[in-house]
């Protein structure tokens, strides 16, 4: 098996019978997995509540480790879409061509880099610098603060593999305490003194609420942009073939981006509180419990996706829902989507060809599911064009 | 060549003529308001929702089933319902009259 594959482990219970179960820190999670299933439930924002306590939707559940409200995504209608119709225009920057332009510079030098060295961990050495360096145009704040959040390694709540950190998410929240009190003192054109300057619903955001909104920008964007950018060259690397396509038919590489985005699912899945007794799959849930909407099974169902275990480098229909789906839908996809587009235009400019050295599997523990959903560690080389 | 009309939410009517790409395409490249088309026309993402006059069914023909799987979850989706990045530009829309959804 090539190393850029990742098999689906939730194949045979979704067809089965369309939902998996796992328990999460005493508080059990009902995981749907069917494309209709998933979707209909993350429409369903009254049944299946974000809004819930702090920390209880995102699995592993982060109660024990934040009081803090992380906004907009725990917060549910009609309030979310007052946030959201202030955060959605900075959000939506970049598409524009400036912004563009910054990220391709910065993702020139990193390509130029690893182009210079016999050989890199494209987790440490690539993904992350690039994700992070990224985040200072997507805050609009100076390049050199990404130095910091590169040293904080490829997950701020984690420090190995799955477990939560509490002191390690209490540096970020100290951070960003100490980032938005300079904004207050100093408002200048970055996020936080957007938000500070803000109102939602007529009131200023408070700083608690200026603190949940870029909580959730710091964490919401760092292991799933560094999955996909690290996913994605695995996979070019192991079907050389396909940057070559890339290259020649620059009118695919849309349709293959958000394929490479299908396939690999950057995110897992994502948690909700049922609010009342309901079922799914003929599956009784109770109130006050959790189910999740899995993403990753979603995007393999085989009734909606043909040949849906490959890539389909030029994938027409492709309904996938690694941003997730309706309400809560990603609030740093037109980033994150801004990101490959950069990378594919930047390495089909510069490098002929990829390797894959060796690899280090991150694999989550799901109860009864095992899914790969990237590596560790990633050590490739890279070739000149 | 197709005359494809766009009418927005503010009732701001925008002719386009297009020959050949998606009907998405043709209003993000000229800056439709409520046609934004994240995904780039995979289907995936459901922001460029339209309605499409009574009259002009038949020049579009009808949804597909994932298509619709889509809008049914759309709140504001009906039986003229139609994700424009899967209409495709040709001879056959010429005239027709699109309400931009959002």
């Amino acid at each position: 098996m090539k190393k850029s594959e990742i098999t689906c482990p939730f194949s045979e219970a979704r067809t089965n019978k369309g939902f998996g179960e796992m328990d999460d820190q005493n508080d059990p999670v009902t995981m749907l997995l069917r494309h209709k299933d998933v979707r209909k439930g993350a429409h369903d924002w009254k049944t299946f509540q974000s809004g819930a306590t702090p920390g209880r939707i995102v699995i592993p559940s982060e109660v024990n480790i934040r009081t803090t409200r992380q906004i907009p995504f725990e917060v549910d209608p009609p309030q979310h879409k007052s946030f959201r119709d202030i955060l959605d225009p900075w959000f939506k920057r970049p598409l524009e061509e400036e912004y563009q332009a910054k990220l391709t510079a910065q993702i020139s030098v990193l390509v130029d880099e690893v182009l210079a060295l016999d050989s890199v961990d494209v987790i440490s050495e690539f993904a992350l610098k690039l994700q992070s360096r990224a985040l200072t145009l997507l805050l609009n704040t100076a390049y050199d603060k990404s130095d910091l959040w590169i040293s904080w390694g490829t997950h701020v709540f984690r420090s190995e593999g799955e477990a939560l950190d509490g002191d390690k998410a209490a540096i970020l929240y100290d951070y960003i305490d100490a980032e938005i009190d300079k904004a207050i003192a100093n408002p200048g054109a970055d996020l936080y003194s957007v938000l500070l300057a803000s109102e939602v619903d007529g009131k200023k955001l408070t700083k608690e609420e200026v603190k949940g909104v870029m909580i959730l920008t710091f964490a919401g964007g760092r292991d799933t942009v560094i999955n996909a950018v690290s996913n994605s060259l695995a996979y070019l690397a192991d079907n050389p073939k396909s940057l070559e396509r890339l290259r020649e038919e620059p009118e695919i590489r849309n349709r293959a981006i958000e394929e490479l985005i299908r396939y690999y699912a950057p995110l897992t899945q994502m948690g909700r509180v049922v609010t009342e007794d309901t079922t799914v799959c003929e599956h009784a849930i109770k109130a006050d419990t959790r189910i999740s909407l899995v993403w990753a099974a979603a995007n393999r169902d085989e009734k909606v996706f043909e040949n849906a275990n490959e890539v389909v480098l030029d994938r027409k229909m492709n309904p996938h829902l690694s941003f997730g789906f309706g309400t809560h839908n990603c609030l740093g996809a037109t980033h994150a989507r801004a990101i490959m587009k950069v990378l594919v235009e930047v390495l089909t400019a510069k490098v002929q060809s990829m390797e894959i050295i060796s690899a280090e599997e991150n694999i989550e523990e799901l109860g009864e599911f095992k899914r790969k959903v990237g590596f560790h560690a990633l050590q490739m080389k890279f070739n000149k064009k | 060549m197709a005359k494809i009309t766009f009418i927005t939410s503010d009732n701001e009517t925008i002719t386009l003529e297009g020959t050949s790409g998606s009907v998405m395409a043709l209003a993000v490249d000229n800056g439709v308001k409520g046609i934004d088309g994240d995904c780039g026309g995979v289907c995936s993402c459901a922001t460029c929702h339209v309605h499409v006059l009574p009259e002009h069914v038949a020049k579009t023909g009808e949804a597909s089933e994932i298509e619709t799987d889509m809008l049914e979850l759309d709140d504001n989706a009906n039986e003229f319902s139609r994700l424009c990045c899967q209409l495709e530009i040709s001879e056959a829309l010429d005239g027709v009259v699109l309400r931009v959804a959002k």
